[in-house]
């Protein structure tokens, strides 16, 4: 009985629709985010083309922000691609921490799976390993997260853009706050041990204090303050758990 | 910026996400972390997202100081919200919780 429940969702189908039923609600909350995103660009004197473009092509949210902001002080491009390159350095450890489950797939595959990882498909496929583990269509979820998330994206800027050349006002409404309020229902369940509360604690402190710093590498700063400190207690707590077999 | 300036700014981000993005997959065939690496990657989804949430929450407008005060809706709505994802571990409530205290608390303050 336990083996047939466990064998049963792993068909093609129940992958990817359990994958896109998991990110449903990031999808959600990605809505204003992705409005809000259409709206400024379009605000900014970018053309629609221009606008659907970096949806399409970069599909980064925080660097098209940060991207709309910057060309808003009229920073020069190699700013743009500077902050870029540092704003979502973070992939590359959401690469690193996924990379086993994807090491078996095509080159195909993997092309797809990495481009189109963002915060919202790493929160998703991270859980789903450590609940789940993988199996033989575990990437069908890992791709519905994505697409899900990608024609989300792409669907909503469209919005945005029809919006914000109707409506500009629609960038006061406070809509990013989304963005602040899906993160955080993400962070508080994983809060599952001190070294993890560590974590958390070390890495909002710094990035806050770090906060003035340009290019948000105040961010960078901050998560590797906590990632470090998080690691080091676990690491002495294993090394002090340990000691305390051997002698026992 | 000129149109071919736009054009050169998002094909040199879309190239730069690949670049950060890419890699680590593309070579996975070759790359191997260290025990210790893996363990420290448990900690990026927790610690990267904190230090994104904790500043946006307390500096909500970027030419203002610290806002450490029950005034500042996105504080307010960010811990009720951490509150019942606490409670109830649900990502659906925890958002729409969340936006209704950080829209009813604005819409109080009068921002």
């Amino acid at each position: 009985m336990s083996d047939l429940s466990k064998n049963s969702p792993t068909t093609v189908g129940s992958e990817f629709a359990r994958g896109l039923a998991a990110t449903f609600p990031l999808m959600v909350s990605a809505i204003p985010f992705g409005v809000i995103f259409g709206t400024l660009a379009t605000n900014a004197g970018l053309s629609p083309l221009a606008v659907m473009s970096m949806s399409v092509f970069v599909f980064s949210g925080s660097a098209q922000f940060i991207a709309i902001l910057l060309l808003g002080t009229g920073s020069a491009l190699g700013v743009i691609w500077l902050a870029t390159l540092i704003l979502n350095l973070r992939h590359l450890l959401y690469a690193a921490t996924l990379v086993d489950h994807v090491r078996h797939l095509s080159q195909t595959w993997r092309f797809g799976l990495a481009a189109m990882l963002t915060d919202e498909t790493f929160a998703v496929m991270e859980r789903r390993y450590r609940e789940e583990g993988g199996g033989p269509n575990a990437h069908w979820y890992y791709l519905a997260s994505c697409l899900g998330m990608y024609l989300n994206w792409q669907f909503w800027t469209y919005i945005g853009i029809v919006l914000g050349t109707e409506f500009p006002e629609v960038k006061n409404w406070g809509l990013e706050f989304a963005m602040i309020v899906t993160f955080t229902g993400i962070v508080v369940p994983a809060l599952r041990s001190a070294p993890f509360w560590a974590a958390a604690v070390v890495a909002g402190v710094v990035a806050t204090l770090g906060n003035f710093l340009p290019y948000k590498l105040g961010l960078m700063l901050g998560a590797l303050a906590g990632i470090l400190v998080g690691l080091g207690l676990q690491e002495w707590k294993r090394r002090k758990t340990g000691i305390a077999g051997e002698t026992a | 910026m000129s149109a071919t300036e736009i054009t050169l700014m998002i094909a040199g981000m879309a190239l730069i996400n690949l670049a950060i993005r890419w890699p680590v997959y593309l070579f996975a065939d070759h790359v191997r972390f260290p025990p210790l690496v893996e363990r420290a990657l448990a900690f990026v989804p927790v610690a990267v997202l904190t230090a994104i949430i904790v500043p946006a929450t307390l500096y909500p407008d970027a030419d203002q100081g610290i806002q450490l005060s029950y005034m500042n809706p996105y504080l307010v709505g960010a811990v009720v919200a951490a509150v019942v994802s606490w409670k109830w571990k649900k990502l659906m409530p925890t958002i729409l919780i969340g936006m209704a205290v950080f829209f009813v608390t604005r819409w109080m303050v009068g921002v």
